[in-house]
């Protein structure tokens, strides 16, 4: 099977086995962390795991821990390896954090995370399956439901 | 005295509330309503931002400041957070905060309250924000069951008519759901307990029976709560006239009730209780209106430090 490659880099940063499709939305997140430096994306890649994979490269620019677990909202399966000169540095698997500040809308209307201009939080719930609680209604939600803030 | 402790700095959702503060917060209630415990508010102001009007809820906290020798100021809106044009709800929080020492919000808009205690310095309490709390309602109605039964352990309720959108049934069962409940959801097919209501409550080894009816299990229970079903619900109204009926506690209902079941409700009653059952020994729900009373004084008195914590 003919593989299509994104070309290695130097230094930097790649996110690998983001979930097919959803290599946009990540870089959405992560708007601003690497600004002016390069970005590769690769789309639809396949991959025995997930049948369609995407991966990200951003050269020059090592992503913090923090950075990374913003992106597990919508990528819970990437893998995140930072390169130095050419070799694996550190790899690590993002991990969701407790809490998930400021990065999706509540999807309630009534929610005052919509009528007021302030931060969203949802906390994490663990038991029963992957679930976000909006600090404020309490409305439950699952990661398909939440819509990602831009900018 | 009661010499527990009371962990919460505002009630803004039954969530944040233990098991021992809720018990800790009923004791307090109940020795202010046998007169044993006498919480001195004298010189302190509830600030009473109603954004949204609800009159009994309102007068609730009212007589229970007063009561306690405590002053009121009472801010009506119109259930939106701003109150006048150009003022952000933060601006108007912030101000009243330097007029009173404890703030009782009411809204239509979801997490106001919680978004509240986190920009003041003051206790805040939920008065109800939308279709999401009521920590008041469900508290008042926890004191007024563990009242009638003598505890909150291993009662047998039955929660009737509206259990899809009534938010009182929802932070009710979630606020008994650890005291071994056997619960019984009677309402109508399309007004059912909401999923998450009853997968919260399954992972707590909760265990409920949903009926359509209320005589296949009046003889078993407790508690029988009630609320209204309303006809907004209704897409055809003569689906209403239809269900309405079967849903009506007349005297005939109760006939084979225990003799220690009590009927609540969170009031306003329109005609789902016939009158004829108000002079029952079954009917509890003027009763559990004035309970709120104290068991708001209880709210008021331990977030003011009314009360020696
Ligand atoms: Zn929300």
């Amino acid at each position: 099977m003919k593989q299509l490659k994104v070309d290695a880099i130097k230094n930097g940063t790649v996110i690998d086995h983001i979930p097919g499709g959803k290599a946009v939305q990540v870089l959405k997140i992560l708007n601003g962390k690497a600004a002016g430096d390069p970005v590769s994306i690769g789309m639809n890649l396949p991959s025995a795991k997930f049948g369609k994979k995407d991966i990200v490269k951003i050269e020059n620019h090592e992503l913090s821990v923090d950075d990374v677990n913003r992106i597990a909202l919508i990528a819970p399966t990437a893998t995140i390896t930072i390169i130095r000169d050419y070799e694996t540095s550190e790899k690590w698997k993002v991990e969701i954090p407790e809490v998930i500040e400021n990065i999706a809308h509540c999807p309630n209307p009534n929610c005052i995370t919509n009528t007021e201009r302030i931060p969203t939080r949802f906390d994490v719930l663990s038991d029963g399956g992957p679930g976000f609680m909006c600090r404020y209604c309490e409305k439950v939600y699952e990661a398909e439901g939440l819509k990602i803030k831009v900018g | 005295m009661p010499e527990r402790k009371f962990s919460n700095k505002h009630i803004i959702s039954m969530r944040d509330l233990s098991r021992e503060d809720m018990i800790y917060l009923l004791d307090i209630a109940e020795g202010i309503h046998d007169g044993s415990i006498k919480p001195d508010m004298a010189g302190k102001i509830a600030a009473l931002l109603f954004f949204e009007p609800s009159t009994r809820t309102c007068f609730s906290f009212e007589s229970a400041m007063k009561r306690l020798g405590g002053e009121t100021l009472l801010m009506k809106g119109t259930g939106s957070t701003s109150v006048q044009k150009g003022e952000s709800f933060a601006d108007t929080l912030k101000t009243i905060e330097r007029y009173s020492d404890i703030i009782v919000i009411r809204t239509a808009v979801e997490g106001a309250a919680r978004f509240a205690s986190e920009i003041i310095g003051l206790p805040v309490v939920n008065a109800g924000d939308g279709a999401n709390q009521h920590p008041t309602q469900a508290l008042l109605d926890l004191y007024s069951i563990r009242k009638t039964q003598g505890t909150l352990e291993n009662l047998k309720i039955g929660l009737v008519g509206d259990l899809r959108f009534g938010r009182t049934v929802h932070s009710l069962s979630q606020a008994l759901a650890g005291f071994n409940p056997e619960f019984y959801f009677i309402s109508p097919s399309h007004l059912v307990m909401p999923e998450h209501i009853k997968s919260g409550l399954r992972s707590l080894g909760v265990n409920f029976t949903e009926l359509q009816s209320v005589e296949e299990v009046v003889s078993e229970l407790d508690i029988m709560y009630v609320t209204r079903i309303q006809k907004e619900r209704f897409a055809d109204p003569e689906e209403y006239e239809k269900l309405k009926g079967s849903y009506v506690i007349n005297l005939e209902t109760i006939r084979n009730a225990k003799e220690n079941m009590k009927i609540l409700h969170p009031l306003p009653r329109v005609d789902e209780i016939a009158e004829e059952v108000d002079a029952s020994p079954h009917a509890y729900y003027f009763e559990q209106a004035e309970n709120g009373v104290y068991t708001r004084q209880a709210i008021l008195s331990i977030l003011t430090g009314g009360i020696s914590k």
